[in-house]
């Protein structure tokens, strides 16, 4: 399909269990911009149960069309029938470029999407540019966040999962106009079958608005209640490094950084974390960012607004009383 | 059918299955990433101190397929792509309870990218036969892409499940397993042949006995060529040559650095002031 191909811009809408994604629209807004420089359309392709609604939603944040696969037996996530009803849009449309984002879901998905119609794929990507010949630029984090690697990909459609929460939303305008398009599900079966589906049971701390953050400036594991006070007078949840993970002090969707998390809350507070590349690369979009840690010459205060140069142990306890007593006022 | 899981299942509830399994695990050796050197001016990565080790992530891959093998008998093959240096990873998995341990070495395997790697990977599997099941770790520790296992999948148009945090029961035919896709968890039943990626919840790893690391010293880790697979898969996919994404550019992060304002005084001071500023951010919203 390489020739053929389009320059045009597929995203692919992440619909299950009757919700769509919100990185959905963080894709759109992505692409409407490459679509910019391009000169190009902005296709989105959703699959699942009940789409009415979301597809709409689509055409509202950006998608010039939106090609809907519709059917009962794509109600809860089945990454094989899923891939098989995408590839048959994807065949048809042709796109140049076409963008999962980096979920759960999404990485589950996208390298089956891009197997099947026999493409390259780039995983987890920050950034992305693209040429006026539709070029796609994919950028992407690497040994442990200490390089970005820009890489190019010569089959088509170039395929990417792009990061939750680090690409702007599209806005919404209900006036937009675009068009919606039905498809026939070319597969019914799911490979696997469900025997029950229950909320997640992972925390999901890219979504949380302010996250309090602790790492090896901990000494002792039960000392993480001193964390835990603060997190609860800031309405925060309690971010972590890697090393405490190893040490399994937190727990793995606690992490911040490469190989854990991105996050970008309005607030980051920075508890005895150094800083490494690792943990940077996680954080560092973050809108205001506090670091406190005694080693003046922690990496962690050159992407931090506010620093405080002080044990940990000294300053959380006295932060946490202070801002209780603002609560009650 | 059994339970599996953390919980040791009694003997007496153990019953077999009507044919024993064969499960493939998927390991990558992979530097200790704690010993590669990075030189911030060239953006060179230099790996040849680090040692290699197997990717962590498929440690708990492997001892899930043996605790299955264990319970249910069977065969635990492992699989694997690298450099000849990988020989000694592969031994280890040995040690820690695999039947053979397949390295996977040849140039024309350099360089792959992750479609290029689950081609090669694809025509290992094909030559190694009949298969129920194939176990992959979540993602690789330095790679850190996590494709391989779906796109594997893909190419044998098989059904794949990844996060998986609990190998639940194993029946003729199927595996029942949790698991959970962020913003939902699911209890799935998954037909034989398919593939399953797992995270480390799923069962941690032993550490192998003397015993067996004296064992394992003299099992044969037995090494394939590209030659060796090459019935099973076009040799165009594979290495660098198959490799349809090229990184283009290296630069190490940018240092988005910002002015941070340092607070100084007595540490009750200091309190007031960052209560006053993290107030004023969360309130004034800007």
């Amino acid at each position: 399909m390489m020739s053929a191909a389009s320059k045009d811009i597929m995203v692919y809408a992440e619909f299950s269990a009757g919700s769509l994604h919100p990185v959905s629209f963080e894709l759109l807004g992505k692409a409407r911009e490459l679509a910019a420089k391009a000169s190009c359309k902005v296709l989105a392709v959703i699959v699942g149960s009940g789409l009415s609604e979301a597809t709409r939603e689509l055409v509202f944040h950006g998608a010039d069309i939106a090609y809907a696969v519709d059917h009962p037996s794509m109600d809860g996530f089945d990454s094989r029938l899923f891939q098989q009803n995408i590839v048959s849009v994807v065949e048809e449309v042709k796109p140049g470029v076409l963008l999962l984002g980096a979920t759960p879901i999404g990485r589950s998905l996208g390298p089956r999407v891009a197997a099947a119609l026999g493409t390259g794929i780039t995983a987890d990507c920050t950034e992305l540019d693209i040429t006026s010949d539709g070029k796609l630029v994919q950028v992407r984090p690497a040994f442990a966040g200490n390089i970005l690697a820009s890489i190019q990909t010569s089959t088509r459609p170039q395929t990417a999962t792009v990061r939750y929460r680090v690409m702007k939303p599209a806005s919404r305008d209900t006036t937009r106009e675009g068009e919606v398009i039905s498809k026939p599900a070319v597969a019914t079966e799911p490979s696997s079958k469900v025997l029950s589906r229950a909320k997640s049971k992972r925390m999901d701390i890219s979504n949380a608005e302010i996250i309090v953050s602790v790492g090896r400036g901990l000494l002792k594991p039960e000392d993480i209640g001193m964390i835990r006070e603060l997190a609860e007078a800031l309405g925060a949840v309690v971010g972590s490094s890697r090393p405490l993970v190893d040490e399994g002090w937190t727990k793995k969707e606690q992490q911040v950084g490469f190989s854990g998390n991105t996050v970008k809350p309005k607030l980051y507070v920075a508890c005895g974390i150094s800083g490494s590349p690792q943990h940077l690369a996680g954080m560092r979009d973050s809108e205001h960012i506090v670091a406190i840690n005694k080693d003046p010459s922690a990496p962690i205060f050159n992407v931090s607004d506010v620093g405080v140069q002080m044990d940990i142990y000294q300053v959380v306890p006295l932060l946490t009383e202070e801002l209780r007593k603002r609560k009650k006022i | 059918m059994f339970f599996i899981g953390h919980i040791t299942t009694p003997a007496g509830l153990v019953r077999s299955l009507s044919k024993p399994l064969h499960i493939i695990v998927l390991v990558k050796a992979v530097p200790d990433i704690e010993q590669v050197k990075f030189d911030e001016a060239t953006g060179r990565i230099d790996r040849r101190n680090a040692k290699l080790e197997a990717n962590p992530f498929d440690l708990n891959a492997l001892e899930i397929a043996v605790r299955i093998k264990e319970q249910q008998g069977g065969t635990v093959s492992v699989l694997s792509m690298g450099p000849p240096q990988a020989e000694e990873v592969l031994r280890d998995t040995i040690s820690r309870g695999a039947d053979r341990a397949i390295l996977m070495t040849d140039g024309a395997f350099a360089g792959a990218d992750t479609w290029a790697t689950s081609n090669s990977i694809m025509g290992g599997v094909r030559r190694l036969g009949q298969f129920d099941l194939i176990l992959a770790g979540e993602k690789t520790v330095d790679g850190d892409t996590g494709q391989v296992g779906p796109e594997l999948a893909a190419l044998l148009d098989l059904p794949s499940e990844c996060y998986v945090d609990s190998v639940d029961r194993v029946s003729d035919g199927n595996i029942e397993v949790t698991c959970d896709y962020g913003t939902h968890q699911y209890v799935k039943e998954v037909p034989f042949p398919c593939v399953i990626s797992v995270t480390k919840n799923v069962a941690n790893p032993r550490l192998p006995k003397l015993s067996d690391k004296i064992r394992s010293k003299k099992a044969v880790v037995e090494i394939w060529k590209a030659d060796d697979i090459g019935q099973f898969v076009d040799k165009a996919r594979l290495g660098t040559v198959g490799s349809p994404t090229h990184v283009i550019k290296i630069r190490t992060t940018s240092e988005s650095k910002r002015n941070c304002r340092m607070l100084t005084g007595e540490p009750s001071k200091v309190a007031k002031e960052l209560a006053d500023t993290i107030e004023g951010w969360l309130v004034g919203g800007a």
